[in-house]
């Protein structure tokens, strides 16, 4: 494949030269030349308003890498599991997973490594086919080496189409190691994925350039189609609670691990920080100006049976611990309502928090970005608003 | 000890303005800087270099302009760097990329490597597991600290979702580090010196005996369908007034939706 202009065309207004993520692209004799930084990304072909820049297609000797791309039907989901709990984001991969799976008439399997049987039962509940499970207790913590090791032998052997785990600090570790392995495709992050109604191909959407932009990736040649999925961004499946599937134990002759965890610390910093689960979030950023600002926060939170978020800016100011962080850089939140208080709504904030299903802006700047993605902005100062806010909760709620 | 850090250069991604027209990105004027995880990746070894002795070599795969990085980080410190460039290597993925990274590790030797958490750009932390798997040789994601390390040994405390990990491996090893393990130094005049006259090792597809089929966008899996601008939402309603009737307002809509 490569990218190339029709001269005859092109007009010289340097549109793509100027959206060109990679610098790619030169003006020669006033004309757009594209050189060899090029990534393929395509961005060129879409902002040129003369249509003169158009892809060329090579035949590639290499079509088809798995002579039986057929063979592989199924959708796999990793499912991790914490001190021996199924982990939420199994839950919402298994959503996603059963959509895909019906959309391809094919069966949606999970594998779960280091819990019990009753894990894989709620995992069937939630939508799994058929569950592969090793609860051997060498597995109950992470390494990346038998964790690797396991998954790659249940896709040898099942052949799944699609590989879906988690984008969380386990997956995002072990995951691309197996892809290398299975010489196939990773897509990381994604925050949507369809199937293709021609090809049947997985198309995964994920943020890149630190959420300045959406990609849509694909791998159309190589099998299984692998993908980590932000936890939050997907809804969970349905329970059946009659829902019935099989199970199938795993036990793997000799679990072989180069590293080895030999101590799990949880760090408690008083406030309760687990964004991912929470309905209510009350986040700050650069305008909360300071540790006193977050008290404020604190007590609307509470008042609210939330919890604290922040803005890269807060954190990196030390008003409180990167464990609050929400965005590309630290988590990505839905909850019920996410209450953003001088937040001015940088891309890589707002990739973070935008599928909250209410947003409510506080910010002195009515130009802030943040109110782009608002469902109610107020415009004003936050050290008013929120004691204000605090007091008729307080109110309302009889306490 | 042979220790080799894995630096990227990158657009300064918070610099990155989005044209409002077309919706596309605007890089006019964006800085190329290395990858801001792996400046502490270089940090990490160089403190290790000054603990237990050795040298840092530094490794980009890149354009050629990618040397203006690797001087840099000789100005930090660093005693070698090496530049993988070839228009062979143009369009890899992570796959094809974290195989081109192997080959040339492998010619290099180390006994640790580094990589930062992420590119800010590709955004992916896929390379530095499968460089490792590439090699065959461990690695621990998500450094925060490195707790002891000796011969054919080391432990660090690996960050989780809520706390960390003390996790112990064999040598050699990867590992990617996330911006708590240090504090990057500044260039040193010395270094600014060293870094003028430094010899930069080039490699390309033929030194690395990379096999063609595994490189550049031949070798690499995925594809970039397309790329388009994040979508947002526009049912926004201001609420007007006084802060007081501003707050009232909003604890009349969010009531209306039975939220409070
Ligand atoms: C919009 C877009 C989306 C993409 N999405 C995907 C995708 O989902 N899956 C995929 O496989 N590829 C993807 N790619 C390709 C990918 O960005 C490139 O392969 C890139 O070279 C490496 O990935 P990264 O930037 O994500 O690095 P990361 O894996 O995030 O980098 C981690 C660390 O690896 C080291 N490192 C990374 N690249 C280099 C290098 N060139 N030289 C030296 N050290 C390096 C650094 O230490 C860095 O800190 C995408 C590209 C674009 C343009």
């Amino acid at each position: 494949m490569s990218i190339a202009v029709k001269l005859d065309k092109c007009t010289g207004c340097e549109t793509c030269l100027t959206s060109c993520p990679f610098d790619a692209i030169v003006m020669k004799e006033g004309k757009a030349f594209i050189n060899e930084y090029c990534n393929y990304c395509k961005t060129c072909i879409s902002v040129c308003p003369e249509g003169a820049i158009y892809e060329v297609e090579e035949i590639s000797n290499l079509k088809s890498q798995i002579s039986n791309l057929k063979d592989y039907r199924d959708v796999l989901i990793f499912a991790e599991q914490r001190e021996g709990k199924v982990a939420q984001v199994a839950f919402e991969l298994l959503g996603v997973g059963r959509r895909l799976a019906d959309e391809l008439g094919a069966k949606l399997l999970a594998v779960l490594l280091g819990a019990g049987e009753s894990g894989a039962k709620e995992l069937i509940k939630w939508g799994a086919d058929k569950v592969f499970l090793c609860s051997d207790a060498q597995l109950q913590k992470f390494n990346d080496d038998p964790y690797a090791d396991v998954l790659t032998k249940v896709i040898n052997e099942q052949k799944p189409s699609i590989v879906l785990a988690g984008a969380t600090p386990i997956g995002r570790s072990f995951i691309p190691r197996v892809a290398a392995r299975l010489r196939t495709g990773l897509t990381a992050d994604c925050t949507s994925l369809e199937i293709d109604k021609e090809t049947k191909n997985l198309l995964q959407v994920r943020p890149a350039f630190g959420g300045n932009i959406m990609a849509t990736i694909l791998c159309p040649e190589y099998r299984p189609q692998m993908a980590t999925v932000r936890p939050r961004v997907m809804k969970r499946g349905e329970y059946d609670e009659n829902r019935t599937g099989e199970i199938i134990n795993l036990k793997p002759d000799n679990i072989n691990s180069r590293t080895k965890v030999i101590d799990t610390v949880k760090e408690s910093s008083g406030i309760s920080v687990n964004l991912h689960e929470a309905e209510i979030i009350v986040a700050g950023g650069r305008g909360a100006g300071g540790e006193k600002g977050f008290k404020l926060l604190e007590e609307l939170a509470q008042a609210l049976g939330g919890v604290v978020g922040a803005s890269r800016a807060a954190v990196d100011e030390g008003w409180i611990s990167y464990s609050h962080q929400v965005g590309q850089t630290g988590k990505t939140v839905c909850p019920n309502i996410y209450i953003a208080c001088g937040i001015s709504g940088a891309v890589q904030h707002l990739v973070g928090m935008q599928s909250s299903d209410i947003i409510i802006a506080i910010n002195k700047n009515p130009e802030a970005p943040i109110f782009s993605v608002a469902t109610y902005g107020i415009v004003g100062d936050l050290f008013e608003i929120i004691p204000l806010l605090t007091k008729k909760v307080k109110e309302l709620r009889g306490s | 000890m042979n220790i080799i850090v894995c630096i990227k250069q990158v657009p300064d991604t918070s610099e990155i303005k989005i044209n409002p027209e077309t919706n596309t990105l605007m890089r006019e004027g964006v800085p190329s800087i290395i990858n801001p995880f792996d400046l502490h990746a270089l940090e990490a070894g160089l403190q290790i270099k000054e603990r237990v002795g050795g040298k840092v070599i530094v490794l980009t795969m890149g354009p050629p302009q990618a040397e203006t990085a690797l001087r840099e980080a000789i100005s930090m410190g660093a005693d070698e760097a090496a530049l993988l460039s070839d228009r062979a290597f143009a369009g890899s993925d992570t796959w094809a990329t974290s195989y081109t990274l192997a080959q040339a590790i492998r010619k290099l030797g180390a006994d640790i490597i580094f990589c930062g958490k992420q590119a800010i750009d590709g955004d992916t932390a896929q390379v530095g597991p499968e460089t490792a798997e590439f090699l065959g040789i461990p690695h621990i994601s998500y450094i925060r600290k490195i707790e002891e390390i000796k011969d054919g040994y080391i432990r660090v405390q690996r960050l989780m979702d809520e706390g960390y990990d003390v996790v112990e491996s064999s040598t050699p090893v990867l590992l990617t580090v996330v911006k708590e393990l240090n504090q990057p130094r500044m260039p040193s005049l010395k270094g600014k010196m060293a870094a003028k006259k430094a010899g930069i090792k080039k490699m390309g597809k033929a030194e690395i005996e990379a096999d063609e089929n595994n490189i550049g966008l031949k070798g690499s899996p995925t594809r970039v369908k397309n790329i388009f601008a994040p979508q947002v939402k526009a049912e926004r309603k201001m609420l007007a007034g006084s802060p007081e009737e501003q707050v009232n307002l909003l604890m009349e809509e969010l009531r209306k939706v039975k939220c409070i």
